[in-house]
């Protein structure tokens, strides 16, 4: 990729637009996800921790999250995970992995043109809950967990 | 700079049913080789446009396996439409690749 198209998509891209949007007030900072990194979350060692960092805590357990993972996990260095959440207004879906040293995987934001899916493979370290938070149009953040047992784990292999 | 993602999609009505798979070693920087810690490196950030208008994001941690795979589905997708996905990392390299939906 040429240098000139990267600064071209740099450029034109949404990303100029989002901050513009955010400059004029648009929209509330809080959307726009990509400016700001949770660093105290993606640090914290529990779950607990991360989801007070992200402002997740207290979550209602809804059975509206579907997870779909393998019960027994052969190798926690690849954990596929299928997330659908059926809860109205899902703005974005959140991961977590409470025994993994670095409980928060990352948060994924449906709420700019996308359905309330995700797809992704993560390392498990060892047989844990894999828990998964939906922040809502209401304002309000839904939870569920499943639980996956990992034979190899994925971390330090 | 990184290998070229690999981009699929499929229409679905008006929805684009995408799949990612990049090239990237996600490093935890927990692991160790030859006694030595391997320095952390991975994938911090990733955005997906539809036309120049970004429509998925996602923040994640080095504990996403490596060569990461990313399903998700975009709203509003038709045949002819240019969906572009971006990452960035913890060094600051970056990826853009882009495809024509509808187009195999």
């Amino acid at each position: 990729m040429n240098e000139l198209r990267r600064n071209f998509l740099k450029r034109t891209g949404g990303l100029s637009a989002l901050v513009a949007a955010v400059i004029t007030g648009a929209i509330k900072p809080a959307d726009a996800l990509a400016a700001a990194r949770n660093e105290a979350a993606f640090k914290a060692e529990s779950t607990a921790d991360a989801l007070k960092a992200l402002g997740m805590s207290g979550a209602t357990n809804s059975t509206a999250i579907a997870i779909r993972a393998p019960d027994i996990a052969e190798n926690g260095a690849v954990v596929p995970v299928d997330i659908t959440s059926n809860i109205p207004g899902t703005r974005s879906i959140s991961l977590f992995v409470d025994k993994n040293p670095f409980p928060y995987i990352g948060t994924f934001d449906v709420s700019k043109g996308s359905e309330p899916y995700v797809h992704v493979r993560i390392k498990m370290g060892k047989s844990s809950d894999v828990r998964v938070v939906v922040a809502a149009a209401d304002g309000k953040y839904y939870q569920a967990s499943k639980e996956v047992k990992v034979t190899i784990g994925g971390c330090g292999g | 700079m990184g290998d070229p993602m690999r981009i699929r999609a499929r229409l679905v009505g008006d929805v684009a049913d995408v799949r990612v798979l990049m090239a990237h070693p996600m490093e935890t920087g927990q692991r160790k080789s030859g006694g030595k810690v391997v320095p952390a490196h991975f994938i911090r950030q990733i955005r997906a446009e539809l036309n120049g208008k970004v429509v998925w994001e996602a923040q994640i941690s080095q504990a996403v396996s490596r060569n990461p795979v990313f399903a998700f589905k975009v709203k509003g997708a038709k045949a002819g439409d240019k969906l572009s996905v971006t990452w960035e990392d913890n060094k600051g390299d970056k990826r853009t690749d882009s495809i024509t939906l509808g187009a195999s």
